[in-house]
C-alpha cells in the first residue's frame, strides 16, 4: 500500500511535511527564547528571566544571535508559505464576519482555502515584524553594529525594536490560542497530518482540493 | 547601611522605591563647578583621575590637535576637549573644556538601563555606574543627552566618571578637584557652587563678557558638574557641548508609560484568550462531521476512479 492510501485510509490528510515541521518548530523555539531574553530586557519585573540564559550579560550575548537564527528560519518558512497565503475577496468578507468566527458559526462564512484571511493577515504582519526587528536589531547590537550609526538613529531603532517586539508577541499569542482553540489543528504541527472533519470543517475548499 | 553617606536616591531598572527614609541633604546635594574661564589645559586632572582610579589608557598617536587621548574610553574617564574660536572681533579665543560626566540629576542613561542596580544615583546627586551589575547592553549610551558612557572591549561593561564616589563618602573632594593648579575645578554642595560661580559671572562680566554665565541645564534637572563659561549663550561652542540637553523623547516613549502598557495588552491578549474559550469553547469536530466528511472523500475517490 502506497503511504498516500494508508493515510486515506486511517482519514488524515498531510498538512505539512516532516521539513516544514522542522522549520516550523525552529522558528517557534527560537521565538520563545526571544520573547524571553527580549522581555527580560524590556520591563524590570521580567528582568529575573535573565536566570533562565546564565544571567544578564549571557542574556544581552546570546538574544542577537538567536535572533538571526530566528530570522533566517523564518524567512524559509515564508518563501515556503507564502503563496498559500495571498488575500482575496472572499478574505475580506472573513474579516467582516469575525464576530461569526469567534462564535463558532463557520456555516455562515465564505468557503476558506488551505489558509483563513486570519492565518494570511497573521503571516503579512509577522513579515513586517521580523524585517523591522532584524533592521532595528542590527542598529542597537551594541557590540558589533551600533558604533556605525548616529545616535538619533540608535534611540528611533530601540523604540521601533520594542515595539515591533509586542505586535509580534500579540500575534504569537493570537496564533498559539488559535491553534489551541480550534481542537486538532496543533497535530497538524506535531504530526504533519489532520483529520479529514477537520479539514472539511475548517478549510473545506482546501479539503476538496486534496480529496481529489 | 554600611556607607550612609551614599543612601541611594535611585536605582535602574527598580520599579519600588530605595530605602529611603533619612531626610535628602538640604543642600541639593554635592557639585564640581569647573570654571573653564580659569582653566590653562594642564591636564593634571586627567593625571589624577588616572592615578586615582587605576586607570591607564592606550598611549595613541598624535592627531594634530591637543586633545589626547582622542576620546572618552573605559581608561579615560575625562579629558580636555580644546576648541579654537574666532570671535566676532576677530580674535582667537582658546576654549578648554573638561569632558566627562555631568551627573544629571535626571539621568539618561539610569533611565535607559535594563539591569537593575547597575546605575544608581545618590541623595547627594552622584550618579554612579555598579558595573558588576551591569550587562553591557549599552542602553545608557542610547539614553546619555551628552555622550558619556563607554562600554569596554575587554569586559563590556559601562564606565564613566564617578565624581569620586569613594572620595566624597569619606569625605574628601574628587581626585582631579584636589589637582587642578589653577582652581578651576572646585568641590563643595551645590549652593556653594552656584554662590562662587556667581561670583566668578560677576568678574567676567565686569571684565567684557558680557554672556558669561552658569551651565547647569534645566532640561535634564539640572548637573551635579557644572561649569562657568564665558559665552554661556553659545554652550556649544565649547566642542560641541548642548546648547538644550535633556533626555530625547524617542528614549522617553521607548522607557516611559509604553513599558508598563505593553506588557498589560499582552497580559490581556493571554487573559482574552483564556476567557474566550471558557466562555464559547473549544471549537471542536463532531464525529458527524468527521463521517459527512470521510463520504464526501470516498464518494470522490469513486468519481475520479470511474475517469
Amino acid at each position: 500500500m502506497k503511504p498516500e492510501e494508508n493515510l486515506a485510509h486511517a482519514n488524515l490528510i498531510v498538512r505539512y511535511s516532516a521539513n516544514e515541521r522542522t522549520n516550523h518548530w525552529i522558528t517557534a523555539i527560537t521565538f520563545v527564547l526571544l520573547a524571553l531574553s527580549g522581555l527580560a530586557l524590556f520591563h524590570p519585573s521580567m528582568f529575573w528571566l535573565t536566570s533562565i540564559f546564565g544571567g544578564g550579560q549571557w542574556t544581552r550575548i546570546l538574544h542577537p544571535f538567536v535572533g538571526v537564527v530566528m530570522f533566517v528560519s523564518f524567512l524559509i518558512l515564508v518563501l515556503r508559505f507564502w503563496h498559500h497565503n495571498v488575500l482575496d475577496s472572499s478574505d475580506m468578507q472573513w474579516l467582516k464576519q469575525i464576530d461569526d468566527v469567534l462564535a463558532k458559526r463557520e456555516d455562515k462564512l465564505p468557503e476558506i482555502g488551505r489558509y483563513n484571511a486570519g492565518q494570511k493577515l497573521l503571516l503579512f504582519v509577522m513579515v513586517a515584524c521580523m524585517i523591522l526587528l532584524l533592521l532595528s536589531g542590527i542598529v542597537i547590537w551594541r557590540r558589533y553594529f551600533s558604533f556605525y550609526f548616529p545616535i538619533t538613529l540608535i534611540r528611533l531603532a530601540a523604540v521601533i525594536h520594542a515595539a515591533t517586539a509586542f505586535v509580534l508577541i500579540v500575534g504569537i499569542i493570537v496564533h498559539i490560542y488559535a491553534a489551541l482553540w480550534v481542537k486538532g489543528s496543533v497535530r497538524a504541527m506535531t504530526r504533519g497530518t489532520v483529520t479529514l472533519g477537520w479539514a472539511r470543517k475548517h478549510h473545506p475548499r482546501w479539503f476538496r482540493e486534496s480529496i481529489k | 547601611m554600611p556607607l550612609q553617606s551614599l543612601d541611594i536616591r535611585r536605582r535602574s531598572a527598580t520599579t519600588v522605591q530605595p530605602p529611603s527614609v533619612r531626610e535628602p541633604p538640604v543642600t541639593e546635594g554635592v557639585a564640581k563647578l569647573i570654571d573653564v574661564t580659569k582653566c590653562i589645559g594642564c591636564k593634571a586632572c586627567q593625571t589624577a583621575c588616572m592615578e586615582w582610579n587605576d586607570l591607564r589608557d592606550e598611549v595613541g598617536t598624535n592627531v594634530g590637535v591637543y586633545d589626547n587621548p582622542r576620546d572618552l574610553s573605559e581608561h579615560s574617564w575625562t579629558l580636555m576637549r580644546f576648541t579654537e574660536y574666532e570671535n566676532p572681533d576677530g580674535n582667537l579665543e582658546w576654549l578648554i573644556r573638561k569632558d566627562g560626566c555631568m551627573h544629571c540629576n535626571d539621568p539618561g542613561c539610569l533611565k535607559a538601563c535594563p539591569a537593575p542596580g547597575a546605575i544608581v544615583q545618590y541623595t547627594n546627586g552622584i550618579v554612579d555606574f555598579h558595573e558588576e551589575n551591569c550587562i553591557g547592553c549599552g542602553y545608557c549610551v542610547t539614553g546619555c543627552p551628552f555622550n558619556i558612557p563607554r562600554i569596554s572591549k575587554r569586559d563590556h561593561r559601562a564606565y564613566k566618571c564617578t565624581l569620586c564616589s569613594d572620595r566624597v563618602a569619606v569625605g574628601q573632594e574628587p581626585a582631579c578637584v584636589k589637582t587642578c593648579p589653577t582652581g578651576a575645578i572646585v568641590f563643595g554642595t551645590k549652593e556653594d557652587m552656584k554662590q562662587h560661580a556667581a561670583e566668578r559671572i560677576e568678574d567676567l562680566k565686569e571684565r567684557g563678557f558680557q554672556n558669561a554665565g552658569l551651565y547647569d541645564p534645566p532640561g535634564v534637572g539640572g548637573t551635579h558638574v557644572m561649569y562657568v563659561l564665558h559665552h554661556a549663550d553659545k554652550p556649544s561652542l565649547y566642542h560641541g557641548l548642548p546648547d538644550d540637553p535633556h533626555i530625547s523623547p524617542l528614549v522617553r516613549l521607548w522607557k516611559g508609560v509604553t513599558k508598563p502598557l505593553a506588557l498589560g495588552v499582552m497580559a490581556l491578549a493571554a487573559l482574552s484568550g483564556f476567557f474566550h474559550y471558557t466562555r464559547v469553547g473549544p471549537n471542536e469536530v463532531s464525529e458527524e462531521e468527521e463521517r459527512d466528511a470521510q463520504d464526501e472523500a470516498r464518494r470522490a475517490k469513486e468519481r475520479s476512479d470511474e475517469t
